[in-house]
């Protein structure tokens, strides 16, 4: 990759609050390239400062040190004006939505137009047409109080993309939202990129949302970046103990045997996972459970994870993790699931 | 006793209150609205901090709303009779009126306007919207429903004021609350001022309420 396509730099950025016990740094010299057209992820637990981050790619935030370039160009050194002019080549959406309760979801749309004087005709043209892409024209003429979650996002999403942005900047934009909603919006805004070629920077908790859109991510622990790269190689070999965090389920399944050995697999698309297994226990004639499956089928491919509970012959543990690298998987030992 | 002359008077009466009323709480808001505004857009989290004429603006509106309004007619007497030429009657009374309503007024938008979800003021200034524009496209707007309410109760603290400036001649149902009831133990007079005031205080209230209800899209 080189640095012509890249849309967002961010370099030695650093932001401190003065905080109750003194000066505390919510960014610490963190480094990001964002190239152009990709969906960017930054994953991180919450206080890890994604929000920061990304309230100070537009400027919401100001950098205590460090430059955040954009297209090139250095933007603490915008003017007053510029800067409004750049935050509208910048579309953002919240967890929250932030929809004008106030005003109908047509207005809604029609507001950063007619904030960056487009007359008012034009302007509701061109929000009928967002609000058609992103599939609720019906409620044009509908209040925010009167959606649901996902269509609210959806009005938050037309919204953004009113003034032709160049970038989308999503915190935390599905976390309000159900499973089922939540995969509605991603794949709008998957969408969004491929059709309207919008660089996306997805800021989210959940590993499942970079899974399903990202294509390179960033994990975010304690203010700081701790790695970077493709979404599948971090998913399938975590470099750092904050990326194996993330990546690990949370949820601790019931019914697993405490002290019995557990071992991860991933599918990272290369198989599907029902042969390998079934092959597996029918070799060894031994069963084991599975504790915890987090699969995806993405285009007829298997990608997700599994955690096992291993039999309690160590020699046939050994082997089956063997089995399972043979097969070409990614399968490594976990401790203290259960 | 209520002859058709002290008819007429309870009529003029609830008329110059009336007017008293509605000329001061407009004034009035002409200043509050504006500092209302300044106290938030200036405050610390606010769209544009100003630390020290923020501090100076609460400082002025708290001094100003701790003087009794009672002494604060009396107080302006000077600045009354410099812009009316008189001390008494419904004209004279509308000065220390706005001067004692102002702060109030000032705090009733400000305590509106920062009900305002902090969210929806961020996302407008995502879209780059400068701070001249989020207060008048998304701060006053989204605050209206609890503007209309502080105006109702901006209204009827102005009206109780004016029945207060019956004591100095002030003019309206106060001061002839004040001349027949308290001077010359004329209590029916009174009790029917009285009434007057409230019936009109409810009134107000009530519209107030309907406007802010009917204005709100959240449910
Ligand atoms: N305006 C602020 N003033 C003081 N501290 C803040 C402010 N904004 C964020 N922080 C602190 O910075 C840290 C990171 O916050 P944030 O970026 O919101 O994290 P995340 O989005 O990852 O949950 C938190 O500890 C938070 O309390
Ligand atoms: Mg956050």
């Amino acid at each position: 990759m080189d640095g012509e396509n890249t849309i967002i730099k961010i370099e030695n950025l650093t932001k401190t609050f003065m905080g109750a016990q003194g000066e505390f740094a919510a960014l610490d010299s963190v480094n990001l390239e964002i190239k152009q057209g990709e969906i960017f992820g930054v994953i991180g637990m919450s206080g890890a400062g994604k929000s920061t981050l990304v309230r100070c790619i537009n400027f919401l935030e100001k950098p205590t040190q460090g430059t955040v370039y954009f297209n090139g160009k250095d933007i603490s050194l915008c003017t007053k004006k510029e800067l409004y002019a750049l935050r509208r080549s910048m579309g953002m959406i919240f967890q929250q939505f932030n929809l004008l309760m106030q005003s109908s979801v047509l207005n809604n749309v029609c507001f950063p137009l007619t904030i960056a004087g487009v007359d008012k005709s034009t302007a509701r043209g061109r929000a009928k047409e967002l609000l058609s892409m992103v599939g609720i024209s019906e409620k044009a003429d509908a209040y925010p109080s009167q959606l649901s979650g996902g269509q609210s996002q959806r009005v938050a999403i037309a919204r953004a993309l009113a003034t032709n942005p160049q970038v989308l900047l999503c915190d935390e934009a599905t976390s309000a939202l159900d499973p089922a909603t939540t995969r509605g919006v991603l794949a709008l805004l998957k969408d969004i990129n491929k059709r309207l070629g919008i660089t996306i920077v997805v800021i989210t908790h959940e590993m499942r949302v970079i899974q399903e859109i990202c294509d390179r991510v960033a994990i975010m622990d304690d203010s700081k970046i701790a790695e970077v790269g493709f979404v599948k190689d971090i998913f399938t070999k975590p470099k750092t103990k904050a990326a194996r965090r993330l990546i690990l389920p949370e949820d601790r399944p019931m019914g697993g045997m405490p002290g019995k050995r557990c071992c991860r697999i991933v599918f990272d698309g290369n198989s599907t996972y029902e042969p390998i297994l079934a092959g597996m226990i029918l070799d060894f004639r031994m069963p084991v459970s599975i504790l915890f499956a987090d699969m995806e089928n993405i285009e007829g491919k298997a990608f997700g994870q599994m955690i096992i509970q291993l039999p309690e012959n160590e020699e046939v543990a050994d082997k089956m993790i063997e089995y399972l690298h043979l097969k070409g998987l990614t399968a490594e030992e976990v401790f203290g699931y259960v | 006793m209520f002859n058709p002359q002290i008819l007429n008077m309870i009529g003029w009466g609830i008329l110059e209150t009336l007017y008293m009323t509605l000329i001061s709480t407009i004034m009035a808001y002409l200043f509050g609205l504006p500092l209302g505004i300044a106290l938030v857009v200036t405050d610390q989290g606010g769209i544009y901090p100003m630390k020290h004429l923020n501090t100076v603006l609460g400082t002025i509106i708290n001094l100003l709303r701790s003087v009794p309004f009672l002494i604060l007619l009396i107080l302006v007497f000077p600045i009354t009779q410099f812009v009316t030429g008189t001390t008494i009657g419904p004209n004279a009374t509308v000065v220390p009126l706005v001067i004692g309503a102002a702060p109030f007024i000032a705090r009733l938008v400000e305590s509106s306007l920062k009900e305002v979800d902090k969210g929806i003021i961020e996302a407008a200034e995502s879209m780059g919207a400068s701070p001249i524009k989020i207060i008048y496209k998304v701060m006053i707007p989204e605050a209206r429903p609890s503007l209309i309410i502080g105006s109702a109760i901006a209204v009827t603290t102005i009206l109780s004021y004016s029945a207060m400036a019956g004591i100095v001649a002030g003019g309206g149902l106060g001061d002839i609350a004040i001349r027949y009831g308290l001077y010359r133990y004329q209590t029916d007079i009174m009790l029917v001022t009285v009434i007057m005031l409230v019936i009109i205080v409810q009134v107000l209230q009530e519209i107030g309420m309907r406007l802010a209800k009917i204005g709100d899209k959240r449910k």
